[in-house]
Formats: structure tokens, sequence, C-alpha cells
């Protein structure tokens, strides 16, 4: 493994450890023009008591599709703040929108559009949970733990599993969700998935636009707690051809309404209502997401929308203890895993009550 | 051989993440027996820590994925039924043995757990004791028995059992996190031994009380199966791994009640040892699959067909230890289960044979 791929640990933590002499260093972290994450670190003299205090900045969006060369500033505008597990101490991690030097937000801000529902619709408290699923590739470009060249047994052994044979990468997912809890992402859980190499986490319940901002920010932590063990994060919904899963965001969604009794009328209702808006949900559900939406490997086809009470196979489920409670949730199984988590909050939120 | 970086674990990049602060969260491993009776598990994260079992939630799980519920109703319920320390995680962290229960309430296919709570607690007088000397075998990411030269066989069976040395014992390392590990978790482990055939290891579980001695092996079985991972070794329960002039693994499952524990205790162990003699057909159907590629009759092992026993007798079916017999009183041991046997199902039926 060359030295440049995969963190030395021994020799960084004499480093890690030394006096800051009270400056905090933030890490602005940014969604760029592709939907990738993109992050640079300013020194502050002080530590921030709320995100007020933190400066607007800018960066050269030119260099990440976001601007022409010719007029290239974008703004970095703070929109929340979370502890640096890497650096530890009083540093801090800022997710922030970029806006355009007209005041408008640039092309993939899809959070400021978000956030203004999110206000509007605050006094139905929506909940969200997201499922996000992705796969780990090593740097050779083959799924981690797949033999050279091959493919591994079929799949059956390696959901939930445990073994060295099984289960590959678990360092990464252990690491990660440590990360997340330190940094105060409300990631509520991990496994592993149908797919050898393949994990999923859990990030919820987030109420309005927390859902988007925490699942950005555990996104950016896996990759960079990846990046420590020489390891890639593919995002991609069908990574592998054939008989292989594809990766989802499942999104859990409820309103105090569902969550009340007889809160099912509600989840019914708020069903029908999205069974009407399928094309519109699956515009922002994910590209490629036709390769994953087949109708196989616990999928309901693009083409249609379906749902049914513990039904793996269609495109919204809910949960059997929510129909035998008659109030709950659903679970809309149609996003893919490299959604923006702003859009499909967005949308759920605009076809359901608005 | 050069290990892929995803097959073992890169302890020194982990611990730093392992070192962060949680915020108080404490993090629930969930814990249970698939439909193939193999192991699985996945976590949830809880804001405090619970104060006993009954305090964790039910959560539930895509039984289509492992056999235990078809695609289109595929919800499996798990039921939190023991709690214990989690050793990779350490701190408030934990792992909670669990239950499966179908939709309808009644247990899934490969819950055993349920039908043999009932019957140690109907017995619960009796004070049914359990030892279970779970045997495996380690294997290499390329499926090598591990120490085995490549494509070849070792020196043939003698020096290895309780051995020490480069030569003769290969996996220690493994042996010994793993005992480390259930002694953290608050497994009841007694002992471990290097096995006659190389690469074959052995620990023992016990003394158990009833339902105990089933979450107590599961859980241990679990904590070896995850320990090897973090070194890139497998670990397989298969009753007969190697044909040919080479031990089976065995699952020995020592047994008293209070009655045998005490003075004269001997007549009540010939009593069940006579009561099991009438149904070894029983037994034998949940001592294990492929236990009959092991129960040869060689290699320290009665054959499968016949039901024998013997103080201090290896090659019998149940072997009462020549102390017991000295003393008049004490357990006795079934050599018959295999590695692989649902510790479950094994302590129903003897409890089920000799009491009920």
């Amino acid at each position: 493994m060359s030295l440049a791929n995969k963190s030395n640990t021994q020799t960084l933590a004499k480093y890690l450890q030394l006096e800051q002499n009270g400056k905090i260093q933030a890490e602005y972290v940014w969604i760029d023009g592709n939907s990738g994450l993109r992050s640079k670190t300013t020194t502050l003299d002080f530590k921030p008591s709320n995100i007020s205090e933190l400066k607007e900045w800018n960066f050269d969006g030119s260099s990440t599709n976001q601007a022409p060369g010719d007029n290239s500033d974008v703004l970095l505008r703070p929109a929340a703040i979370f502890k640096d597990p890497f650096r530890g101490g009083d540093n801090i991690i800022v997710l922030a929108e970029c806006y355009n030097n007209d005041g408008t937000p640039n092309r993939t801000n899809h959070r400021h559009s978000c956030a203004k529902l999110m206000e509007t619709h605050a006094e139905s408290h929506p909940w969200f949970g997201i499922e996000q699923e992705y796969t780990l590739f090593d740097l050779d470009g083959q799924v981690l733990g797949w033999p050279k060249g091959g493919f591994p047994g079929p799949q059956g052994p390696y959901y939930c599993s445990v073994g060295a044979n099984v289960s590959f990468g678990r360092d990464i997912v252990e690491a990660h969700y440590r990360a997340c809890l330190y940094a105060g992402v409300t990631i509520s859980g991990v496994n592993a998935e149908v797919m050898p190499g393949q994990w999923e986490f859990q990030v919820g319940p987030c109420e309005g636009i927390d859902m988007g901002d925490h699942l950005w920010i555990a996104r950016y932590l896996l990759h960079r707690v990846a990046e420590d063990f020489g390891v890639v994060v593919s995002f991609h919904p069908k990574p592998i051809k054939g008989d292989w899963n594809g990766a989802g965001c499942h999104t859990n969604f409820s309103t105090q309404a569902m969550r009340e009794e007889n809160g099912i009328k509600a989840i019914y209702d708020a069903i029908d209502k999205m069974g009407k808006r399928h094309a519109e949900h699956i515009a922002v559900y994910g590209e490629d997401n036709d390769q994953r939406l087949t109708g196989r490997h616990e999928t309901g086809h693009i083409s249609q929308f379906s749902f049914g009470v513990a039904n793996r196979g269609a495109s919204i489920r809910i949960p059997r203890h929510c129909a035998a409670e008659g109030k709950g949730y659903l679970e809309d199984r149609r996003p893919a895993s490299n959604i923006d988590p702003y859009r499909v909050t967005h949308v759920i939120v605009e076809s359901s009550l608005a």
C-alpha cells in the first residue's frame, strides 16, 4: 500500500497532540457541481458559540463545476456546525450553502428551497430517517474483499454477517459510526448489506432541514474515514451489474399526524398523494436509478408505483408494526444511494403536505 | 501472503476512532441465529445505557435475506433475550442476544430458544447444569486449514494436542483474544486447549444453569467469529472439516442435576443414562448435521448407530469421568453432539429425556 493512500496514524498522532495556542480549525464543507463533497479549512481566533458568528467565505467555483472561470467566486454561507472527529479538541466542521455573486443559490444548492419549505410546514413536524447504502472499493478499483478479476460466492451469507470471509471493511464502518456520534450526527445504526463489500448506516430521526444536513455530513465523514484506511466509498446505485444488489437511500417519513393514534389514515393519505406524483419523485430520486429499480433485488420497478405492508418489492413499504399499531411512518424505497437528501425531503413534504 | 486490507483489522487507525467520545450514546449490537444456524448482527444507537434486557426495544430485520422469511412478508422480529458487554467497542456498549419471531407471534423456524426456555423453567427445581466443550477449526482466507502447508498436509496427529511451538500450534492469537473477549463480555468461559488436529482448538463454556447454556455458547461463537475476522482468519464449526485420519470437531456436553451432584448422585447419573439410551435416535436427530461423518467409532468417538456408555471411556456415547465414579456423584459427559449443534436443542432434549 503506497504511503499516499493510507494514514500513517502513529506519525500523524505526534502532531495532532500539539497545542493549538487557542486557535480553532474550521473545515468548511460544501456540495459541488456534481453532487460530490468538497472542503477547505480556515483558522479562527475564537471558538464560535453559534453559527451566526462564523464568517461567510468563498472558493473557486470554476474548479468544481459551479462557476465560469471569468466569474468564479462562489460564496460559502455556514449552515450547520459539527464537532471535528479527525482534529478533535474545539475544532469544527461547518456545513455550508453555496451562493452566486448575485445572491441566488448556486445551481446545486438545494438546501435553500428545502429549508424554506420545511419552515412553512414546521407545524407538521416532518421527521425523516434515511438508510444510506454504499459500496467500498480498493484503490485498484475492485470491490473491497472481492477476488482480483473475479467474483465472490453469490449473495446469501453477507447481510448482517460476521467472519473474515464474508465481511469486508468493518474497520471503516466502526470508525465512521464513532466519528458520527462524536461529531453530533444523529446516526441510528449500521449493518452489513446483501452484497459483499456493501454496508448501510442510518441517520435519523431528524426533523425538517436537519435530515439533509446530517446525511451530507455523515457522507463527508465516511469519505474522510475511508481515506484514512486507503479505501474508496462509492454511492453509485448499481456499482456491479448482474445478480448483485444495488444501493439505495430508503427514506422513512412521518408527520406528527402519522405518529399519533390512528395515524395510519394520514399514512395512507400521504401514500395516495405520492402515488399521483411518481414521475416527479423519480426525477429527484437519483441518477442511474433505472439500473437499480428493476423489480428484482428487493426493489419495485422504476416505472410502477406500488405500496404494501412489509413488502420489500414495493415502492413504499408500511412496516408491519405500523400497520399493527395503526400509526407510525412509511418507508419510501425508491430513492437511490446517490440522492441529494434536500431534494428528496423537499419533494416528499411537497407531495404529502403542500 | 499479502493480505488484502479488507480482511484484517487496521488496529492502529481504528483505535483513534474508537477513542472518540460517544456523547452519552450507547451502541447495541443485536445478534440472532439465522435460517441456516449461522449468526447475524446489526447495530442500533441507544440514547442511554439500559439497566436490564427488558429496557431494550424490540427490533426487526429483513428475513428474506437470511432464509427466515419470504420477500413479500419479510419482517422478522428481534426480541432481546440476554445482554453482554461489547469487547470490540468497549465502554457502555452492549451485545444483545435476540430471539426471532414471526409476525403472527410464533417463534421463527430456527428459534429453538423459545421452547428450551419454557422447558428449563418447568424443571427449574432440578437445577440442570451444563458445560459444553466447543471444538472448532481455523481456516485462512484461501480455504486451507490455518498453518497447513499449501496444497498439502502436516505431519500426522500426535504432537498437536495442548501443544506449544510455532510448528505445532496455529492461531493462538485468536484463541487468546477470544478468551479475554469472553471474560470481558461476561460469558462463562471455563478454559481453552489446543486440539488433536493441528489448527483445531477448543474452548469450554459453563457451568451454566438452564437457558444460560445456550445463550452463553451462542454468544461465545459470535465473539469467536468476530475476533477471528479482526485477524483475517475464518472459523469453521463443521464436525468433519478434513476427511481421512484427522479428528472431527465436537461439542461434548457435560450435564448434571442437583440430585447427581449430591451424595449418592451416581444413581441419578445412571438413571439418566438409562433414559437417554432409550432415545438415542431422538438425540442424534438434534446432535448436528453431518455428524455421521464424525461419529465413526474412530478418533475417540462412538459409532453414530450405537449407544454405549462407560467410565473414562472416550469411545463411548456417554462417558462417566473417573473421579465422578470414584466419588459416587458428579456429572456425565455426552460425547455425541457435533461442533455445529444448536445448544438450545441439545440442552432441551437432554432435560426432556432425563427429567420429563
